[in-house]
């Protein structure tokens, strides 16, 4: 049996990595994921990979550039306002379709911001944040053991695709220590024949660009990549659904604000009130199907977010607007109690009879 | 019939987009005959910058990337970490380089990464039409300097090489030119030294190529070339500014 094993959020991605095959990690220190880099910097030259730490962010994602344009399962990770500094290079990523796994480990924004958990960067995550018509693949771990498993994941789901993979988890994750398990596996390869390895003579250069001057070329590109990413949105979407069968009101929370969520419907239920909790688990692809299944069986949504109200616009789309959807939010690093949220179930309830 | 004259096997077949007069080419085809000579065309891979250069991609037969305006060290870093078997180069402007790319020049320079940097120095942004560029000379016409470069307002043009060569880490820095045939000559013996030092282990490589651009300084390419030995030389002069292995027996 796997063992188990008590670890930080932030160290297991790291070594949910490293398992995962990824041995190049480009980073530049910042408060809360700093632990990812000093683990990689501990781990990688015992086991033959490389660890360095960039002169910036924005040196770090062309390092991942290059490594992913050369084939290797390569890796980033930052907080907030370094992944701002990081979207140039994401850009280029996603325009040159080279895979490539990046963690950002939240903290409260705009600007500076604070160091407190924050989930502020859900739309720079979801979104874009770069330049240009792309999308990332948006993993969000609520617990310690799926920050280690929707690391694994991401690489699977990045070299499959050809995308950027993001991790989005938040302060609270990162630094809070829960026993996991990683099961015994061997990493998947898959085949990269348009990797820079050298010609060796043997084949025609490749090119890894993202620059087309003929627009009808660009246009054909991005054509092409949205057929991917309507594949990925058909195929990938991953969501929990707690409590949901017989909910008359829907709580929705990603991450860290799920957990909270989570005894705010065993709460709510003690008081009678029928609710139960969808949570995201891709927040790109946005899980729709179960959005399109609970319309119809509940009066209202609660949407529990760790900023201003980011994902609440996606889970109107999702809804098509027919159920009303509160916000239940705190912002700036602080994080709601359940009471906060079953207070927010039970104004929807008075609300919605 | 004897073949005394040929393209380089490290070149494509791609026409050149460069303007009439422009010594990308002759520095293009410099680096191409040193991949030739030293027989790495199958184990090279470039990096092209954002400039005038951007299509380089297109016109060396390795294997290449085109990197973000000035990140081109900092991708040749991820691809030379990852494949250390693989011959890596750049090859950047002046804007690239030593403006937006500075950090990423000085600390892949500071950590001796074991690259060949080719930076073609011609005084101005080519490609976006003629702007001021880090090494635009004092009193030089831009469009964004349209009375001269006015060092009390923007500052001093930067001598990268000499700048580099206060480093610790660098293996070898030297600054060339290619405004007549004996120059030509001595930048390619630099560009093949770079290369050679990267093959031997021996780390960061750069070579600064003083070069001129007819379109956008308003010359005629002679006149341009001229310029280069009467404006350019004397503040950017010729020489080898550091070299680790100097003396070093071959």
């Amino acid at each position: 049996m796997a063992e188990r094993i008590l670890m930080k959020g932030n160290e297991a991605i790291a070594e949910a990595a490293i398992r995962a095959g990824c041995r190049h990690y480009f980073g530049y220190p910042i408060t809360p994921q700093t632990e990812i880099a000093a683990y990689m910097a501990k781990k990688m030259p015992k086991i033959g990979g490389v660890f360095l730490q960039a002169e910036s962010e924005i040196a770090s994602i062309n390092m991942v550039y290059g490594a992913a344009a050369a084939g290797m399962r390569v890796m980033t990770s930052s907080s907030s306002p370094g992944v701002s500094l990081k979207a140039e290079g994401l850009s280029y990523i996603a325009g040159s379709d080279v895979p490539a796994l990046v963690v950002n480990v939240q903290r409260g924004g705009p600007g500076l911001g604070g160091i407190q958990p924050s989930q502020s960067d859900y739309f720079q995550a979801t979104k874009g944040g770069g330049h240009g018509d792309y999308r990332m693949i948006v993993l969000a771990p609520a617990s310690v053991q799926e920050m280690a498993s929707l690391t694994i994941k991401g690489f699977d789901l990045a070299d499959k695709y050809c995308v950027t993979s993001m991790i989005l988890a938040d302060g609270t994750i990162g630094q809070m220590m829960e026993p996991i398990t990683f099961e015994d596996t061997e990493p998947k390869v898959y085949d990269k024949p348009w990797a820079l390895t050298g010609t060796e003579g043997k084949r025609k250069h490749n090119v890894v660009n993202s620059l087309y001057l003929k627009p009808d070329e660009l246009e054909k590109k991005n054509f092409e990549r949205y057929e991917k990413y309507a594949e990925i949105e058909k195929n990938e979407a991953m969501w929990e659904e707690y409590m949901m069968d017989d909910a008359e009101y829907c709580v929705v929370a990603f991450g860290i604000a799920s957990r909270v969520a989570k005894n705010a419907v065993v709460a709510a239920r003690e008081e009678g009130i029928k609710v139960g909790l969808i949570r995201p688990i891709t927040l790109w692809p946005f899980p729709t199907a179960a959005f399109e299944a609970a319309q119809d069986k509940v009066k209202a949504f609660i949407s529990v977010e760790l900023n201003m109200g980011q994902m609440i616009e996606d889970i109107r789309l999702a809804t098509g607007c027919k159920k009303p959807v509160s916000l239940c939010n705190r912002t700036g690093g602080m994080i709601p109690g359940p009471d906060e949220v079953l207070e927010a179930i039970r104004n929807a309830k008075k609300g919605a009879l | 019939m004897a073949v005394v004259f040929e393209k380089p096997k490290s070149l494509t077949d791609a026409p050149f987009h460069y303007c009439p007069g422009c010594p990308h080419g002759i520095i293009h085809r410099l680096v191409a005959e040193v991949m030739d000579e030293l027989g790495i065309e199958g184990k090279a891979i470039g990096v092209a910058p954002v400039g005038c250069a951007v299509m380089a991609y297109d016109y060396f037969a390795c294997d290449m990337i085109e990197a973000p305006h000035g990140r081109a060290p900092a991708v040749a870093t991820g691809i030379k970490r990852c494949r250390p078997e693989n011959v890596v180069f750049t090859y950047q402007g002046d804007g690239d380089l030593a403006s937006i790319g500075m950090a990423e020049t000085v600390h892949s320079a500071a950590r001796n990464e074991n690259i060949t940097v080719i930076f073609v120095n011609n005084a101005i942004y080519g490609m976006t039409g003629g702007q001021m560029a880090p090494t635009s000379l004092p009193g030089q016409v831009t469009q964004t300097s349209p009375y001269g470069r006015d060092v009390n307002h923007c500052g001093w043009p930067i001598r990268v090489s000499e700048m580099l060569s206060t480093l610790e880490g660098p293996e070898y820095i030297a600054r060339v030119a290619v405004n007549n045939v004996k120059n030509v000559k001595n930048a390619k013996k630099a560009i093949k030294k770079a290369f050679e030092n990267q093959i031997n282990g021996k780390g960061f490589s750069l070579v600064e190529v003083v070069s001129a651009c007819p379109t956008n300084w308003g010359m005629t390419p002679k006149a341009a070339l001229e310029w280069i030995e009467s404006d350019m030389l004397p503040y950017y002069p010729i020489g080898v500014y550091k070299d680790r292995s100097a003396g070093e027996e071959k």
